[in-house]
């Protein structure tokens, strides 16, 4: 690896862009998609880690050898022009590429006016319009005359599902369509009156929870989405607006202004794909994306090469998560035996007892570089800060976070035997953990903390009245001295973590996960409410892509019986199950017979089921089946499935519905894989397919477009005029199934006689979700899908610690998704299950038994079950069970009495700070 | 599978021979949110993870990004 110099020493940089505001050097801000200026010496952006700056190749010195005006300002002493390029060589057991993509280039082509036109932005550009620490600092304005645009276009499928040999890509990008709508609707926040067109082809909303989305965005006023190819028109002199010509089906093709236009651009494979395939020796498909094993989406074609992301192929940012987490447990799979060997533990000196102490206040004020010195008087604060009760020691310090200032305080606390420490700085938010590790490096509980925000809530806020910020700063410190002297000392506990893992459900999801937990050295349980393992998988037989499903599903069957560490119970029953993080304790029934499992981690993958249609003859006609169904008459070329002259599949049937208001995901890539097949048995047969938007996502468009080339006859209906099937004999005097739908194209009703008719069904929640929300205290999102403790970052897991969740049971899913996703829960598993302990903190809830009158209303409030009615010697009451709690402070709330306190935020502490607020006034 | 267990023992071997070699590392290459959360993931799992960037900070393109659908949380 060869590490490019940043001409900034990391390890002295404090971040306080001092530097950036004296360079003199000015170039488009690469972050900021060039729309805006940056300087030479910057930090990339914001949130940047590290935070810390550096050199462009802009730089003067660095060019020209003139300037360093930047070493001359900086108090740190970071810049070092003598910086150069450094090699690393490093020696590893398994690699993980996460290369992600690059945004397709509209410049590319010339028919969007992208780079010529001022006001044509891509949806990149736009998101940094939007930010606000963006482009123009969360305003959204024209490049042209920098004023707020009010008519805006977006044009989805910019770069994807097109054959263009000037550019583009055959495949869907995926997430185009739901960023587009997340950019109108965010549109419309800032500008209530703004105008916002979308025009697309179908409309992808295929993710969970995206179809309510879709209908948020379609049902703002002023939004439309037109279904329409374009093409870009003009730009309009003076005014730089920019006509789009489309084309509806009742008004014909027309032209219409807009005052900005975005291109809802795709996802390319990362720039230099080729060499960097070449360099780890993988091998690519036809788009230049890392190609995979069929039956796991994170493994390259050379072993120990694993990949996650959009490397794969378009993806969203769940799926780049869980596929890191499914790579990371491969890799756990191949080096278990090297776990633990390289990391180092922590040894803190042993903490001084100070409870008998009069509180001895400490208080460190921060300069932040500049940051807050230039608004706060920071030496006046600290003489006042000298002068509150309790107070024995103060001190400014320019950076209170960097690594010397850090023994500065700790070599303070000791030397000057302070017990409580006041560090007037930034938010808790982003510091708290660094200050409360500072004290235990002095020996004082870590708890004995108090921050007082003098930056994000002062400085940063009231920049233009510096001598009111003085007060201000001064007020928060009182405030924070005050709560310090009331600071108990709280001990975190260790919960020690039992090596074993639960999992319950025995299909795909249920097996892949169990297999890695179990390859990585853990014991596993796998319950399962069958006679057979395999669950949904058992009726699927081929994937699009061409897996034989039914071979793999007996070797991973074969694989879990084989494996020492895993223990299958079938026709199996959870009774009961309890217990907290590391600690759970769950009864299994099975054979009659009550086992009591003891287990750290569950995995919950119990799967979902196939909607049984009352819609369109199914159950009263045998000619109506599902496409499960389908698929099986298909594997055992049933007589009256070759004999089928014309087959009609539906396609949405149960779902998008008001009942059931869902995408289910898998049925257009379903119903085209079972169309494909069909042309393989009977080229001749006709087959249709009515459907509302084909959601053949990401790389599965191939097949789409393959389909489609084999004359597989696609026919669009709208949700408010579905199609209608009826019994019938045509003029041949052939029994029929006669489905007449309205072709939207031509205007009139279609009537198609078919011999067959295959329904795309919904994919339903199992019941065996429903059992595992009421014994697992765990929750659904209102269609009764598993809900994960954060969409977007934490997709395998609950809320409550260490319950897992993969497969179907979380949304509908493709076989090699619900791989992928399998591996990712038990990767997060391993994160626990690698531990000895698991540390909870010392800030719970805490019940006062005297003052409790056992009404219950805590036990409601809490979303972590954390309470529950224990017998007491005083009686009933409610007590918590702290490691489940996660110091929120719902029931402080809600609770009467105020039998309930939440340590480190008690009411004593609280109102402590609320009298010191009052006594300045 | 055969292959991975061969690929296992080489790997041991190879640790075996160069002594204190680092060879249950890991190296994630791209420091996007996937590559970030397999980093997170293998360093909490207990392994030494070397993460690598090719821009001057980790975040990629999600750090770009204003918003996140479809609950509309911050991005960066």
């Amino acid at each position: 690896m060869i590490k490019k110099p940043k001409y900034v020493d990391e390890s002295k940089c404090t971040g306080c862009k001092a530097c950036v505001e004296y360079c003199p050097v000015k170039y488009p801000d690469q972050f900021n998609q060039e729309i805006s200026q940056n300087k030479a010496i910057h930090i990339y952006f914001t949130q940047a880690i590290p935070l810390a700056t550096y050199i462009d190749e802009s730089c003067l010195y660095l060019k020209e050898k003139k300037c360093t005006i930047c070493q001359a300002i900086c108090k740190a002493d970071a810049i070092d022009f003598n910086q150069t390029a450094e090699k690393v060589e490093v020696n590893v057991g398994a690699i993980i590429l996460a290369l992600g993509f690059e945004p397709f280039d509209p410049k590319l082509r010339n028919d969007y006016g992208y780079g010529k036109f001022k006001n044509v932005v891509t949806s990149l550009d736009y998101e940094r319009i939007l930010s606000p620490s963006g482009a123009y600092e969360g305003e959204i304005l024209r490049a042209s005359d920098k004023k707020h645009p009010h008519k805006i276009a977006w044009i989805q499928c910019v770069g994807s599902r097109q054959v263009n040999p000037a550019g583009g890509n055959s495949y869907c990008s995926a997430v185009c369509c739901s960023y587009a709508q997340k950019q109108v609707i965010l549109t419309k926040e800032h500008d209530a009156e703004a105008e916002c067109t979308i025009f697309h082809n179908d409309v992808r909303t295929h993710n969970k929870d995206l179809e309510r989305y879709f209908q948020k965005a379609e049902q703002l006023p002023g939004v439309r989405f037109i279904r329409s190819y374009v093409s870009i028109g003009k730009e309009i002199p003076k005014s730089n607006n920019v006509t789009i010509r489309y084309s509806t089906p009742d008004d014909g093709v027309k032209e219409e202004e807009f005052d900005m236009v975005v291109l809802s651009i795709g996802l390319n494979p990362p720039a230099n794909y080729q060499a960097l395939a070449d360099k780890f020796g993988i091998e690519l498909n036809s788009h230049g994306f890392c190609k995979t094993g069929l039956s796991n989406p994170m493994e390259a074609t050379k072993p120990g090469v694993f990949v996650s992301g959009s490397f794969q192929g378009p993806a969203d940012i769940p799926e780049s998560v869980y596929t890191a987490s499914g790579a990371g447990s491969q890799c756990g799979e191949l080096l278990d035996y090297r776990r633990g060997k390289l990391s180092k533990e922590r040894i803190y000196p042993p903490e001084r007892d100070v409870s008998q102490e009069e509180p001895k206040v400490g208080v460190f004020v921060c300069h932040c570089g500049a940051n807050i010195s230039r608004v706060v008087n920071v030496p006046s604060a600290v003489e006042y800060a000298l002068t509150l009760p309790n107070v024995v020691y103060a001190q400014e310090q320019l950076f209170s976070c960097a690594t010397n200032s850090a023994k500065e305080i700790a070599d303070m606390a000791k030397e000057k035997g302070l017990n409580r420490l006041v560090i007037a700085a930034c938010s808790i938010r982003t510091l708290e953990p660094l200050f409360r590790d500072t004290l235990r490096e002095a020996g004082i509980n870590q708890y004995y903390l108090d921050m007082a925000n003098i930056r994000e809530h002062c400085s940063w806020v009231h920049s233009k009245e510096k001598e009111e910020a003085t007060h201000k700063a001064k007020d928060l410190i009182r405030m924070s001295v005050a709560r310090s002297s009331h600071l108990k000392p709280l001990q975190e506990f260790a919960l020690n973590v039992n090596k074993t893992a639960l999992v319950v459900g025995g299909g795909v999801a249920g097996l892949t996960s169990a297999l890695s937990v179990a390859n990585q050295g853990h014991e596993v349980y796998l319950v399962e409410k069958d006679t057979d393992l395999g669950g949904m998988a058992r009726r699927i037989h081929y994937t699009l892509e061409g897996l034989d499903v039914q071979e793999y599903l007996h070797d991973v069957i074969r694989q879990v019986y084989q494996h020492p560490l895993i223990r299958v119970y079938t026709e199996a029953a959870i009774t009961e199950t309890g217990g907290f993080v590391g600690n759970f304790i769950t009864k299994v029934k099975a054979q009659g017979r009550v086992t009591e499992i003891k287990h750290g981690a569950t995995i919950l993958a119990t799967g979902a089921e196939e909607y049984q249609p009352i819609e369109y003859l199914y159950g009263k006609d045998d000619r109506v089946i599902t496409h499960l169904e389908l698929e099986e008459q298909i594997v055992k070329k049933e007589e009256s499935l070759l004999n089928t002259r014309s087959l009609v599949m539906i396609q949405c049937v149960g779902c998008r519905n008001e009942d059931r208001n869902y995408c289910s995901r898998i049925c257009c890539s379903e119903s085209i894989k079972n169309a494909l097949k069909l042309k393989e048995l009977n080229p001749q047969m006709d087959i249709y397919i009515l459907f509302r938007d084909m959601r053949t996502y990401g790389l599965k468009e191939d097949y789409y477009r393959e389909a489609a080339g084999k004359d597989v006859r696609f026919i669009r209906y709208e949700a408010q005029d579905q199609p209608q099937v009826e019994e019938a004999v045509d003029e041949d005097g052939r029994n029929v199934l006669r489905i007449s739908v309205t072709d939207l194209i031509l205007g009139k009703k279609l009537e198609i006689d078919a011999d067959k008719l295959a329904l795309a069904v919904a994919v339903i929640p199992s019941a065996g979700s429903q059992e595992a929300v009421d014994l697992f205290k765990v929750t659904t999102n209102q269609d009764g899908f598993f809900k994960e403790a954060h969409v977007k970052l934490r997709p395998v897991e609950f809320a409550v610690d260490g319950v897992y969740l993969c497969g179907m049971a979380h949304y509908p899913k493709h076989i090699a998704e619900t791989i992928s996703q399998s591996y990712a829960a038990a990767g997060r598993a391993l994160t626990l299950l690698s531990r000895d302990s698991v540390v909870a903190s010392g800030a719970v809830a805490e019940v006062n038994g005297n003052d409790c009158i056992s009404c219950g209303a805590c036990i409601t409030a809490c979303s972590y079950g954390a309470i529950e009615f224990m017998m007491t010697p005083q009686g009933r009451k409610a007590g918590v069970n702290p490691p489940l709690c996660k110091g929120d402070g719902l029931c402080n709330t809600v609770c009467p009495t105020g039998a309930i306190q939440l340590k480190n935020f008690t009411d004593e502490q609280i109102l402590s700070q609320i009298d010191a607020a009052v006594a300045g006034l | 599978m055969e292959q991975e267990l061969l690929l296992k023992e080489q790997i041991q071997q190879l640790c075996n021979r160069g002594g204190n070699n680092n060879f249950g590392d890991v190296m994630v290459i791209g420091g996007g949110i996937s590559g970030i959360q397999a980093s997170l993931d293998l360093a909490a799992a207990g392994y030494k993870v070397y993460l690598v960037d090719k821009a001057p900070s980790i975040g990629g393109h999600m750090a770009q990004l204003d918003k996140t659908f479809p609950t509309n949380d911050c991005s960066s």
